[in-house]
């Protein structure tokens, strides 16, 4: 391992703002896709039983 | 006849694809956190520091991967696009669909990070150059596509025009890929043939393609999940869909 200390890790040998913005972005970005997606199946499931509901209640 | 053919394929049709690719998409994202830590590990603290580049070099481990991902995302999407438009399988549009989101966001980030690469080693965030040019290209692509299945209310058609869309730009992917050779750039060529000290490749190229094995892993497991949103948005109106959502 290259790394004296924690500060010299988070230092990347003075590229810390290249990397950090990097890896950063991309983390984001791998997280939030799987958010938006959660969002959407939850909007078409709850949107699929609404109208099932309303269908039900009013046949019955 | 086109009916008998697609019954062949027992899960070419969402009702019986959706549990399945329920049941599939937990194995997926394990496996994409397990390589992601693992390949994680490996470029920050196996790896070594490169001679040229010093600490810089590290964006590679998210560079290329994600640039793989948008070449590779973007043939698989016009792959199913086609086969969708040949035989018209409602399943294989969808999955067309459920992959270009995905694609769009690799394509950024392989520009993004090649950008917050480029200016410490090139002094400039962007050159209108062949490799970065033909990367726009596809992202714009990607955009172009989601956009016009937006625009067409009828889905059917919808996939249509995205299928041709799809797959003349399939054209651009041998001009990324080739164009490192193809053309004076600035970019750097091929990852896999860099000529390195023999240790320092070793793990540089484990680092590397661990990543991109998660990547996969992530980029399957979510258009598996983006599938499924489809599937139900599509075809909410039908049998299955009712009793799935119970």
């Amino acid at each position: 391992m290259q790394w004296n200390s924690i500060g010299d890790f988070f230092a990347m040998g003075g590229y810390a703002f290249y990397v950090w913005g990097s890896f950063g972005v991309t983390a984001l970005a791998l997280l939030m896709e799987p958010l938006l997606l959660k969002k959407r199946r939850n909007d078409v499931l709850r949107s699929v039983r609404r109208e099932r509901s309303a269908v039900n209640h009013s046949s019955s | 006849m086109s009916n008998k053919i697609v019954h062949w394929f027992k899960y070419a049709s969402p009702q019986s694809f959706y549990p399945l690719a329920g049941k599939m998409v937990p194995w997926f994202v394990a496996l994409a956190v397990l390589l992601g830590i693992a390949g994680l590990w490996v470029g920050f603290f196996i790896a070594p520091t490169d001679a040229t580049q010093g600490e810089a070099y590290r964006i590679i481990f998210i560079h290329v991967p994600a640039s793989w991902m948008s070449m590779f995302i973007y043939l698989i999407m016009a792959a199913w696009a086609g086969l969708g438009l040949a035989l018209n399988t409602r399943l294989s549009s969808m999955m067309a669909s459920a992959l270009a989101p995905t694609g769009a966001m690799f394509a950024f980030l392989s520009l993004w990070t090649g950008a917050l690469w480029g200016k410490p080693m090139w002094g400039t965030w962007w050159v209108w150059d062949a490799r970065l040019t033909s990367e726009l290209i596809l992202l714009f692509l990607y955009l172009g596509f989601i956009a016009l299945q937006a625009a067409i209310d009828e889905p059917r058609r919808a996939d249509k025009a995205g299928a041709v869309l799809a797959l003349v730009g399939v054209v651009n992917v041998p001009v990324i890929y080739f164009s490192v050779k193809w053309w004076n750039t600035l970019h750097q060529g091929a990852s896999i043939s860099m000529a390195k000290a023999p240790s320092m490749a070793h793990t540089m190229l484990l680092g590397m393609l661990l990543m991109a094995l998660s990547f996969w892993m992530y980029s399957i497991a979510v258009a598996l999940v983006r599938a499924r949103a489809i599937m139900l948005e599509r075809e909410r109106n039908s049998e299955w869909v009712k009793h799935a959502v119970e």
